[in-house]
């Protein structure tokens, strides 16, 4: 196991690598001059001296090469340079809104494996009955609701007409709900319809017939059986979804006012606020990366098959 | 093509039906929508602002006084036609690079999969965010930024297919025949790799539209007078105590389109691949 998670370790510094590499290139090869963006937000006209300062100052004038060798080093240092918008460095502004961030997404995660699970279980165990008809029904709707409705349509029912849940900002569990549900629905569809097609699977093997057989209670065989085994595409199928979650995140805080990455994200874009963009687009994929990272672990640990290739016993 | 429809009618149950009808209205919108609309859908009218729904506005009016029902037929051609532009310029690289990797083999494999795969680093709506960042606002740039976002997937997938084609008899006897490279890929394995690709991509358009949608909700789509759901909601969103109607109907014309797009997306993978639904278990 710990062969497998050290040679796991080691791909990730050449995938951020490379994912820097992108973020650096396309903003200097795209079709937007930094300078010009610079000038703006700092107010100051760009006449063709201040435009050639400004170049001289951010260094673009310098060779490619040794531009990105220099952010590289800055960034391996944790150093993104300053917001064009307010001159402040940019890591530790994003730093402050993350944690927010990070608390909605996981819990978001945690609704969707636990809701999904259960409804998946729910409709296996009643094949083709009501509880089985009404989770798919629900599957296939959730699959479908843009999560920003979603989220409207929460705040309509639970603040505004039953003044249930605050409606914004964060602070008590009862601001997570609403959010989290609106940005879990989606991967909670997909893995309960995802559950129950793999455990109707499993269950069709001749290793469950045989513990039935055995005369082994009806549960202990769902549970350590069936559910066991249908877990797994469940675990690759979660690793997918991190990425719809972290997205679904981001246009959710707008909607609920959580004071995350996302608000502030959406301001730099608007802005054309660089630095800003790319130390929050790298963040974001260092996060993605790792999240991938603990679900392959997680894989290898359920599945032994995985787990012991990877160390070479066959 | 009219005959493989009507049979497709034909097998169908009620609510594949529903969702064919569902996006002929859509398409008709989108086709008719200046002749459809009752109302100019970006004619601002103060004095009758936030109006609820009555004879002349069937749906009511939004806070410039605009007609509601002819907003949402015009957003139809909006939403319609990025998604459309969106899937074509996805596919079209997903093809050409994925194809172009499979079929070359080798070094050039390597290195074309290997700048997929950096692709497939990013999330795929931060990398769309981080894109549209580069480029600017706009509806333009945000098709622009989703299909750049969103071909590597597909790009594995042709590669893939092109992969598991290459070494079968059918390629083997035109490459023995002569047939140019060129000529041996868009005759020989273009036709096979596009049904298999046309399911993933019928599975896919539903998410493609909340993808459009959620940039333009976020404001980074279209810009202001012109109709699109998402914009709408987005408008909306400050009467949601006063006015919760003007919430309702973007948000509804969006899941219905997104939901007609999944069953039928569903419905011509059951019929253009059984494999796959055995597979899944259903």
């Amino acid at each position: 196991m710990a062969a497998f998670i050290l040679r796991r370790l080691l791909l990730l510094p050449p995938m951020l690598l490379a994912a820097s590499l992108l973020i650096f290139l396309l903003l200097h090869l795209g079709p937007s001059d930094p300078a010009m963006d610079y000038l703006r937000l700092s107010q100051v006209p760009p006449t063709p001296q201040a435009l050639e300062e400004t170049r001289r100052l951010l260094g673009l004038d310098r060779p490619l090469m040794v531009q990105y060798l220099d952010w590289l080093g800055g960034a391996l240092r944790l150093d993104f340079g300053v917001s064009y918008a307010t001159q402040r460095p940019v890591l530790p502004v994003l730093l402050h809104y993350l944690p927010a961030t990070l608390q909605l997404a996981g819990i978001a995660l945690v609704l969707t494996l636990g809701i999904s699970i259960l409804l998946g279980m729910w409709a296996a165990r009643h094949r083709n009955k009501l509880p089985d008809q009404a989770v798919r029904t629900l599957a296939f709707v959730g699959v479908s609701m843009p999560n920003f409705w979603l989220g409207f349509l929460l705040v309509l029912l639970f603040s505004v007409q039953l003044g249930w849940l605050p409606p914004m900002g964060r602070g008590s569990w009862a601001h997570l709900v609403m959010p989290a549900i609106a940005i879990s629905l989606m991967s909670l569809s997909i893995n309960a319809r995802l559950l129950r097609a793999s455990m109707l699977e499993v269950a069709r093997q001749r290793h469950v017939t045989y513990a039935r057989l055995r005369g082994l209670p009806e549960r202990r065989v769902e549970r350590s059986h069936v559910l066991r085994n249908a877990l797994l595409p469940i675990i690759t199928a979660t690793g997918m979804h991190i990425g719809e979650l972290i997205g679904g995140t981001l246009i959710i805080e707008t909607i609920f006012g959580w004071p995350g990455v996302g608000r502030y994200a959406v301001s730099a874009i608007f802005n054309r606020d660089y630095p800003v963009i790319q130390c929050f687009t790298l963040l974001m994929v260092t996060i993605f990366v790792l999240c991938n990272l603990i679900v392959d672990i997680v894989y290898a640990w359920a599945d032994p098959r995985i787990r012991l290739s990877a160390e070479g016993v066959e | 093509m009219l005959r493989s429809v009507s049979d497709f009618w034909q097998d169908a149950g009620w609510p594949v039906r529903g969702a064919m009808l569902m996006l002929v209205v859509l398409i008709l919108a989108a086709a008719l929508g200046p002749w459809l609309t009752p109302h100019d859908p970006n004619a601002v009218d103060l004095v009758n602002r936030l109006q609820s729904p009555s004879l002349s506005h069937w749906l009511g009016t939004d806070h410039l006084g605009r007609d509601i029902l002819s907003r949402l037929i015009a957003g139809a051609g909006v939403s319609l036609g990025s998604v459309a532009v969106t899937m074509s310029l996805m596919l079209l690289l997903g093809i050409t690079i994925g194809g172009t990797a499979g079929f070359l083999g080798g070094r050039a494999d390597q290195v074309i999969m290997r700048l997929t795969d950096i692709f497939l680093t990013f999330p795929t709506l931060v990398l769309a965010l981080f894109l549209i960042g580069m480029l600017g606002t706009g509806l333009v740039n945000v098709i622009v930024a989703i299909a750049l976002s969103h071909w590597a997937w597909y790009a594995r997938i042709v590669r893939s297919i092109v992969l598991s084609l290459k070494h079968r008899n059918f390629i083997h006897a035109a490459r023995l025949a002569g047939v140019s490279r060129l000529r041996l890929f868009t005759r020989h394995l273009l036709p096979a790799i596009l049904s298999p690709l046309l399911v993933l991509a019928s599975l896919d358009v539903g998410h493609i539209m909340l993808h459009v949608s959620g940039l333009s909700f976020l404001g980074l789509g279209v810009s202001a007078p012109t109709p699109e759901w998402g914009v709408m909601l987005s408008d909306a969103r400050q009467y949601v105590w006063t006015e919760p109607l003007l919430l309702f109907w973007p948000g509804l014309a969006l899941l219905l389109s997104v939901m007609s797009f999944n069953l039928l997306g569903d419905a011509v993978r059951d019929r253009l691949d059984p494999h796959l639904q055995l597979e899944l278990g259903h």
